[in-house]
């Protein structure tokens, strides 16, 4: 797996092949708080960099889930239905929202690295 | 130790009470009624076995919910200073005269000359809501809040498309400190919804909201006095500034009891403004409802006036329920029948007790209270903008900086004090927001008392004494309640967990 | 001024910490242009007993149903509610208590909300149902909006025999929101096309049973052709009792079912207000509009209710919010709720069956009239009659003889060709004597 990438609005990329799998941060999932529900796209939907392609919820807010990049949904995390609390536990990992087949791998080139990340978080508290 | 000291699970006074489910059965019954004759139905056969519901018997069903109202906070019992919600006393007599017989208990469609009373109690509210609003029309009929706010930007909506203007004018503008029916108002409509920031001092940016105007506009939507309680100075240059660029200016009402008396919608430059007849004129909250709306309009958009309207004949009174649905005139009906005529009696009944003197003094009296509420804890609690304040007081949660203690602590511990919180983490514009409303049916020692409390709060929190904040409510009715488990699995009827345990107990 | 606790005393008290002259100066971000420096010209303030006079000298100017034999119906029904729940409603702390943000100290507001969701869900037949809307009517209307969200289609097939007003709402909330509808003509008997107007942008068919002439129907046929479109069914209730007796709609396949939920606890009130009921396919939760409570535990793994699944509301997603609505109808729900729980589940099949008995005999003494037709197969407690004569001229007539005896049809739908046609409802508050009379009177109207 290559390295993983952030976005500004806290969505987390992880490139494998030619397909990337999307979550939101560690930092998203704490201001969010105890998630209850996951709403993902559905495989074969196309999404353009920037576009709404879920939404998540906690008992108080809701927020939109942003595609990183552009490209077409290959598959959604099924587990996520069923037990939403994934995404507090687990947020980089069995927490994953969706994979994507990316159209333009060079849309990753203008996202955060891990450390630019960090410095963007710590800049928000 | 709750519920478990005791036998029964009962606590002193304090009764707990299972659900219908658990202690009625389908074959009891509290009516007793006339035997059937077994005739022959014409039901055509599509009828159902039976009703799996519980009934209980007279005695049964007065202790359930006896019991039940006791797990409730309310007016009657003590401060309930909700900002932005006006919880004032709601008077007894109204409730007497909405239960006369010859309001209670007519029907909204028989003869309307068998109804003439009812009528000219309608047209009696509308004359009052117009002159304290200074508006020409007042359409009766929204059932709540958020449905005049339909009403009024329904009525924006049905002038913009008399116009022909319907494709060009479709943002609406709305501050980020408003009340989330604004923002849920214009998307039901189709309009986008574009976001003006606050001010440093609480108030609508005025270089802001001018850099966004534009003949797209279809209307702004502004709450005055704002969510922040704070009167916009700005208004009457922002409703130029809107009807110059041939826009509409939709007023939320919600805080109209700070002004009631005082200032006039009508003079302000406002086009629409809905009334909750629920807040500043006392019709009781019910614990969410029933509510009342009513919405007027200005000149430039009475003739859009939703159906019915009640008119004068040489008969009397006369009630309108068509009219003609065409391009000119595209706003039909919000609901069946005429409105929330309950509530209309409450609001008339009392309008008519405080009088023009009287509702003057409502305002002042609301505004006293709020700004002493400021005066009186300003300098252990932080106010994030300087006052003064109109009917609600505004605080922040700067001044539990350097605590374990948030805001929604403070709150739970308030109710361990006989309170029931403020309004929390509204409006948005502010870190941990409390909004305090006092309401003018306060006394001075009622309010002294809440000071002092909240002033002890202040200190235990500082103190460090954040078990008491983060343990709390350690005395109400329930501990805290664990709503991201309801949320993760819905539960909303009866019989469903039941059912899980059986599964999981196969 | 009895209701304002503070005197001059303690105004000056206040005014003085606050550190102000007087109360002008609280005043000063009002614009001075704007600023009214004296009371408005409206009366000024009066005594309890003054208003009580006033009052009562305009409710004497109308005919109140309970004083007369009174057989209207269309949308609002008279059925008689125990007295048991006009004192619960009063109880303090239902009635001056405020929405149950604060779980902890509401609930007995949250109980009973979720035992009347628990109610309506058993009632309709259906899987679940919200905390209530404001009334039947823009329960409709909101469950038009949910079937365009649910299918994402936009445009609806409303039946000619749902209650003509019910139609503007839903229609003038399409229009504004830019959705279609087609709307069949009225009609009073036999088949109605429906299935012809749906194509492949239509959310849902919209019927109601009883229908607005009386008539009742199995939907069943019908659910399954409107799901084999892709679109949903929506059941419209206007006479809630009549779900003790009838076919569930949830039973014939209705997706979301909506109703007034007045007849039972809540009285006429001149039409408000009501209670509208509200339920939904589990599988459509999400997009259901309105407050839900569900059941929870507290810290100490006690049973407890709170308001959940918030974040569908506009109070979080603002614009994005299934609906503007921010309220349920909670007295009257408690009303409903209170009184379908003193009948209990054999205690309102035995209500509606009441009635069904006393329209029977109604129908059967005004059919013996020369120049009176039942038009219907079927009925409930409500059925139209055709009559030899206009309808609300037979009405004004009835009226005059101290009977208040139905709503012409054409009150509803001035331009349909239905002038003779009297829409009549008969509940358990319809005794012999009145059903007698009524005939008697009728017979001497249209003689």
């Amino acid at each position: 797996m290559s390295a993983i990438k952030f976005t500004k609005d806290h969505e987390w990329i992880s490139l494998d092949g030619d397909t990337a799998t999307v979550g939101i941060t560690a930092y998203a999932q704490e201001q969010l708080g105890d998630v209850v529900f996951v709403e993902m796209p559905e495989a074969g939907k196309t999404v353009a960099q920037g576009d709404e392609a879920g939404v998540v919820e906690s008992v108080k807010a809701a927020s939109e889930v942003y595609a990183p990049v552009s490209g077409e949904v290959v598959e959604a995390n099924p587990e996520l239905e069923d037990n939403p609390a994934l995404v507090n536990q687990d947020p980089l990992a069995g927490g994953w929202f969706f994979r994507l087949r990316l159209s333009d791998a060079g849309e990753l080139d203008g996202l955060m690295d891990e450390a630019a990340y960090k410095a963007y978080i710590e800049e928000l508290d | 130790m709750n519920g478990k000291t005791t036998f029964t699970g009962h606590r002193g006074l304090e009764l707990r009470e299972d659900l219908i489910f658990e202690i009625g059965t389908r074959d009891r019954s509290g009516v007793d009624l006339a035997p059937l004759r077994g005739l022959p139905d014409r039901l055509g056969g599509i009828t159902r076995d039976q009703v799996d519901l519980p009934g209980l018997a007279e005695p049964e069903a007065v202790r359930h919910y006896v019991r039940l109202s006791q797990k409730n906070h309310a007016i009657d019992m003590g401060l309930y200073p909700l900002g932005s919600c006006t919880m004032k006393h709601n008077p007894r007599l109204n409730e007497k005269m909405a239960r006369l017989p010859g309001f209670a208990d007519i029907h909204p469609l028989q003869p309307v000359s068998t109804v003439q009373g009812a009528l000219r109690l309608m047209d009696q509210l509308a004359h009052w809501l117009k002159t304290l609003t200074g508006m020409p029309e007042v359409a009766l009929s929204p059932k709540a809040g958020a449905h005049g706010e339909l009403c009024g930007m329904m009525a924006v909506r049905a002038a913009i498309e008399a116009r022909g203007e319907i494709d060009r004018r479709t943002r609406v503008l709305v501050p980020e400190s408003a009340h989330g029916t604004n923002p849920a108002t214009a998307a039901l409509l189709g309009f986008s919804v574009d976001e003006i920031p606050a001010s440093e001092d609480g108030r609508v940016d005025l270089d802001a909201f001018r850099d966004k105007l534009g003949d797209d506009v279809a209307a702004i939507m502004l709450t005055n006095p704002n969510t922040c309680g704070l009167f916009e100075r700005d208004i009457i240059a922002i409703a130029d500034a809107v009807h110059a660029v041939g826009g509409y200016f939709y007023c939320d009402g919600a805080n109209f009891n700070a002004i009631v008396g005082r200032v006039r919608p009508g003079d302000l430059g406002i086009d629409a403004m809905h009334i909750n007849l629920h807040k500043t004129f006392s019709t009781p909250h019910g614990g969410g409802g029933p509510g009342a709306g009513p919405t007027v309009l200005s000149e430039r958009l009475a003739e859009f006036a939703p159906l019915p309207h009640v008119v004068a004949n040489a008969d009397g009174l006369e009630l309108v329920e068509h009219g003609p649905h065409t391009p000119d005139k595209p706003f039909g009906r919000m609901v069946a029948f005429h409105g929330q005529m309950g509530m209309f009696v409450r609001a008339l009944a009392y309008m008519m007790s405080h009088g023009a003197d009287g509702l003057r003094q409502v305002a002042d009296d609301a505004v006293l209270n709020a700004n002493y509420i400021m005066a009186e804890l300003g300098d252990v609690m932080s106010a994030p903008f300087a006052g003064p304040c109109m009917h609600e007081a505004l605080f922040d949660d700067t001044f539990l900086k350097d605590t374990d203690v948030e805001t929604l602590d403070f709150a739970k511990a308030m109710i361990d004090e006989g309170y029931h919180p403020m309004t929390m983490y509204f409006p948005l514009v502010v870190h941990g927001a409390m909004l305090i409303e006092p309401t003018e049916t306060e006394s001075k020692a009622s309010l002294d008392l809440f000071i002092a409390t909240l002033r002890d709060l202040v200190a235990a929190a500082q103190a460090g004494d954040t078990e008491r904040f983060k343990a709390a409510p350690q005395l109400a009715p329930t501990k805290r309640l664990d709503e991201t488990r309801a949320a993760r699995q819905p539960v909303l009827r009866y019989g469903v967990t039941e059912k899980k345990q059986a599964r999981a107990a196969e | 001024m009895r209701y304002l606790p503070l005197n001059d005393n303690d105004r000056a008290a206040m005014l003085h910490r606050i550190g102000v002259d007087n109360i002008d100066a609280l005043f000063r971000d009002v614009p001075s242009a704007a600023r009214l420096d004296g009371p408005v010209d409206l009366p000024l303030h009066k005594s309890e007993m003054q208003v009580e006079r006033d009052m009562q000298a305009l409710a004497a100017q109308n005919v109140t149903a309970g004083a007369v034999p009174f057989f209207c119906g269309a949308g609002a029904y008279r059925h008689h509610v125990p007295a048991t729940v006009d004192h619960i409603i009063q109880r303090s702390e239902f009635l001056t208590s405020y929405t149950p943000y604060q779980p902890e100290i509401t609930q007995g507001t949250l109980q009973y909300l979720f035992e009347f969701q628990s109610q309506v869900a058993e009632l309709t037949g259906m899987e679940v149902a919200n905390a209530s809307m404001y009334d039947g009517s823009t329960a409709a209307g909101e469950a038009v909006l949910m079937a365009h969200r649910v299918t994402r289609r936009n445009h609806a097939v409303i039946s000619g025999r749902v209650h003509p007003q019910y139609v503007d709402v839903i229609a003038n909330l399409s229009d504004m929101g830019g959705f279609g509808l087609t709307h069949i003509p009225p009609s009073l008997q036999g088949t109605e096309g429906l299935l012809s107007a749906i194509d492949e942008n239509t959310s849902c068919v919209v019927v109601q049973n009883p229908d607005f002439f009386g008539t009742v129907h199995d939907y069943t046929e019908l659910a399954d052709a409107v799901h084999a479109r892709g679109s949903l069914l929506v059941v419209v209730v206007t006479e809630a009792v009549s779900l003790g007796v009838l076919k569930t709609p949830g039973a014939m396949g209705a997706d979301i079912v909506v109703g007034e939920g007045q007849s039972l606890g809540n009285g006429l009130n001149f039409g408000g207000p009501y209670v509208g009921l509200f339920a939904a396919r589990e599988k459509f939760l999400r997009q259901m509009p309105g407050r839900l409570c569900g059941e929870t535990v507290d810290a100490d793994g006690k049973r407890g209710f709170v308001l959940t699944l918030s974040t569908r509301e506009q109070h979080i997603r603002r614009d994005k919010a299934t609906s503007n609505i921010c309220t349920n109808s909670g007295l009257c729900s408690l009303a409903f709720t209170a009184h379908v729980s003193l009948l209990g589940g054999d205690g309102l099949q035995h209500l509606a069956r009441l009635n069904h008995e006393y329209g029977l005999d109604l129908a059967d003494k005004l059919t013996a009239i020369k120049g009176v037709s039942l038009v219907n197969d079927t009925f409930f407690n409500e059925f139209t009659l055709e009559l030899s004569q206009p309808a609300d001229a037979v009405v004004e007539a009835l009226a005059a003889r101290g009977i208040l005896g139905g709503v012409p049809v054409s009150r509803l739908i001035p331009d349909g060709g239905f002038e003779n046609h009297l829409l009549v409802a008969v509940t358990e508050t319809c005794a012999e004597e009145d059903r007698a009379a009524y005939a008697a009177a009728l017979e001497e109207v249209l003689s």
